[in-house]
Order: C-alpha cells, then sequence, then structure tokens
C-alpha cells in the first residue's frame, strides 16, 4: 500500500491539502475544530499541553503547537483553515503564519502582496470596462 | 415562475468581515474595495430579488473532516451563523426557504448530480461575507431568503470548474420549473488568486485574475478547460475557490451583460473580484 502521487506535489512550497494530508493530521485538526467552542478554547488556553494529549496529538505536532511553529504544523497534516483558530492562541493571523511560512516580518509579507499586485489599476484599463469609482 | 435575474460574485475571505465589523470601509486601504460593490448594491435595491443562491465553501463550521460532502445544499427555513472559534460574535439568522430546496435537490438528483441536502446547516464567513457585502445597510430581517450550497473546496479530491459550470445549468432548470414567482439571484462566492499556506502563501496573479473574469464572462469553456493543478499552480491554492464562481455562471445563458465589473488587491492575502451579469437575449 503506498499513498498515490500527485502532480500538484510538484508545486514548490506548496501543501495540498488531501487524503493523505488529510489523514495524518486528522487529530490536530480535529483538535482545532473544537476550539469553535469558546469553553474548549478556555479548557486548551489552561493546559494546551493536556489538551493536546486528550486529543491524540502525535508529540511533533503537540510540541508545534505549543510552540507555534506553522510550517511545521502544516507539513504534518495541519489544515490552513484549522491551523487559523490555533494561530489565535499565539495572536497571530493568516497574514501573520504567512510571514511564519517564509520566515520574514508580518509587514514584510504584506509588502509581497502589495508588489505582486502593484500596477493593477493600470492593467484594469488596458482590459477596459472596470469600475474605476 | 421563478427566475434568475443575475449572477453576482465576490470574494468572501473574513478580513472582509472583519473589516466591516470593524466600520473599516471608509478607510484608506478598504475604501476602493468597498466602493466598488455599490453600484452592485444600488442594483439590488432596484431589482429586489426574493432570494439568493450562495455559493461557497465551509471552512470548518459546518462540516468537520469526518464528512466532506463535495457538493452540499441548505433544505431549511432558516440558516444559523456561529463562532469559529476566534470569538466574533454571530449573525442574525438568515430567512431558506424549504419548498425551493427541496424542489432543487430533487431536480439536480434527477439530472445525476447527487448533492447531499442538510436540514440543520451553520453557515460560516463564507455565505455571511456575501450577504454583508451585498445587504449590510439593511437589518438581517429585511433581507432576502437565502439557500446555501456548499462545495467542498478545502479537502481534495475536489469538484472541478466544469462540473460546477454544469451544476449551474442544472440550478437553473431547477429554478426555471419552479412554479411560485420569484426572483432569483446566484452568488458564485471566494477566489480570486491567494495562497495562504506554505513557503509559497502570498500570490496574488493579477494577470491570471483578469483572465479568468473576461473568460467567465466570455468564454467559460476555457475555465471548464483548466484543471485544478494548473488553477492551484497561477492562483494559488485557495485560488481554486474560482471554480465556485462557475456555478453562477452556469445559471446564466451563454451570452450575458456585464452590468459591473470590480477588481481590487491586495484585500489582506486576496485578489477581490466583483461581477454582477444578467442574460443576454
Amino acid at each position: 500500500m503506498a499513498w498515490r502521487r500527485h502532480d500538484y506535489d510538484e508545486i514548490p512550497g506548496t501543501y495540498v491539502f488531501d487524503g493523505k494530508r488529510s489523514h495524518s493530521g486528522y487529530a490536530l485538526n480535529r483538535m482545532a475544530f473544537s476550539f469553535n467552542c469558546e469553553a474548549n478554547r478556555r479548557e486548551f488556553a489552561a493546559d494546551m499541553d493536556a489538551y493536546c494529549r486528550k486529543y491524540g496529538l502525535s508529540d511533533e505536532q503537540r510540541e508545534a503547537v505549543l510552540n507555534g511553529e506553522f510550517l511545521k504544523l502544516l507539513q504534518m497534516g495541519g489544515n490552513i483553515y484549522y491551523l487559523a483558530k490555533i494561530a489565535v492562541f499565539h495572536g497571530m493571523t493568516v497574514q501573520d503564519a504567512g510571514a511564519a511560512f517564509h520566515g520574514i516580518s508580518t509587514d514584510e509579507f504584506k509588502q509581497i502582496l502589495l508588489n505582486n499586485a502593484s500596477g493593477f489599476e493600470e492593467r484594469l484599463k488596458q482590459e477596459g470596462g472596470f469600475w474605476h469609482g | 415562475m421563478a427566475k434568475i435575474i443575475g449572477g453576482l460574485t465576490t470574494s468572501h475571505i473574513p478580513a472582509i468581515g472583519n473589516a466591516m465589523h470593524g466600520k473599516l470601509e471608509q478607510e484608506p486601504y478598504w475604501k476602493r474595495f468597498f466602493d466598488g460593490y455599490e453600484p452592485v448594491r444600488q442594483w439590488l435595491d432596484e431589482v429586489q430579488p426574493d432570494l439568493a443562491i450562495v455559493v461557497y465553501n465551509d471552512h470548518g463550521l459546518n462540516f468537520f473532516l469526518n464528512q466532506v460532502p463535495t457538493f452540499a445544499l441548505g433544505c431549511a427555513d432558516s440558516y444559523q451563523n456561529d463562532d469559529e472559534g476566534w470569538g466574533i460574535p454571530a449573525s442574525a439568522d438568515v430567512k431558506g426557504d424549504a419548498e425551493l430546496s427541496w424542489h432543487i435537490a430533487e431536480s439536480m438528483i434527477r439530472d445525476e448530480f447527487d448533492i447531499t441536502t442538510c436540514q440543520e446547516m451553520k453557515v460560516d464567513h463564507g455565505f455571511m461575507v456575501p450577504m454583508n457585502l451585498f445587504w449590510r445597510d439593511k437589518p438581517a430581517a429585511n433581507w432576502p431568503k437565502a439557500i446555501p450550497l456548499a462545495v467542498n473546496t478545502v479537502q481534495h479530491p475536489l469538484t472541478s470548474a466544469k462540473r460546477c459550470y454544469d451544476l449551474g445549468k442544472s440550478l437553473r432548470k431547477a429554478i426555471d420549473a419552479y412554479p411560485e414567482d420569484m426572483k432569483v439571484v446566484v452568488i458564485g462566492t471566494g477566489g480570486l488568486s491567494h495562497q495562504l499556506q506554505g513557503e509559497r502563501a502570498g500570490i496574488i496573479d493579477v494577470d491570471f485574475d483578469l483572465q479568468c473574469m473576461d473568460r467567465i464572462i466570455n468564454d467559460p469553456s476555457w475555465m471548464t478547460g483548466l484543471s485544478n493543478d494548473y488553477i492551484m499552480e497561477k492562483a494559488g491554492t485557495e485560488g481554486i475557490e474560482v471554480i465556485m464562481w462557475m456555478v453562477m455562471r452556469g445559471a446564466l445563458n451563454d451570452r450575458v451583460n456585464v452590468l459591473h465589473k470590480h477588481y481590487h488587491a491586495p484585500i489582506s492575502n486576496t485578489g477581490a473580484g466583483v461581477l454582477l451579469l444578467t442574460d443576454a437575449e
């Protein structure tokens, strides 16, 4: 038995959330899902280590949760939408996590976004028909 | 008879919801983005749709990864928003229309789209942000009724742009056959280019976004020919949400009028596109 490989595995810096990842990250994501309930958030905040054990995370996953190592959590099967529910406890937004994936500051990450979109209004004018206010 | 009077598209990221919650619409970062919705809101005020079908993906509120339906249709008389884990107060309930939902379910399943029917369905930001964007000047009690149509864009394998387009055609057939006089809009949500995860996080591809918008309007067969791998490579892993716009497109005629077209980037991590399309004769 083996997990099938996919063409999307070749996209660099990208962890497509498929059956293989969801299977390996199931306990981790299940714990994150429990944070939709405020009582569970309080229980987790009071003793994160114990809460991770209760949900059956692996030692590596538990350590990464406690240390807020989101690239590792992604590589260990965390789904980004579920990791966002964990990031809250480290005072992090999805943009902070994006910066952490690159190993840069959030301001630097926001600058990348601005650079990627720079000149878009000129492109809209070339394209025609867009709302310009 | 029921009639689809228009198709809308919008992004649905939580940052937009937070901005509305914090009343940041006039802040420099947000103003151009929000102003671009005003013509659509005026149009909606004029045409007064009775019901909106909102095509979106759930991000871990109603569906956990234990059960992931590819297509799930709300079949209830009301839908609840709830805490998604970051403690933002839940929005008011949105009215549904169970009779129409079950009519759509019967029609689609007859058409061999084996959708999941949901008599209880919590709706997350993917549904609420679009409703708020288009109707936030009104209390939720005065919003049109809505039917959530959730598409799995979270856990692969995902459906395709083509399948979404065909589902839209099936949706159109169902609405056209519904005997009650009712004006319906179909809202395709999500996208455009963004990747939240991994070392490649931060992708925004303006050229691809504008190409998608143009082809969705003028040549949807271009979109239906794209593989999910290709879309993810160009638009990012979360940019794949654009396939949900194709449900909206499939529900309209082959030829459409463009009443409004708006693009802004970045909004948080995302390229954000707005369309208002109606059937051309």
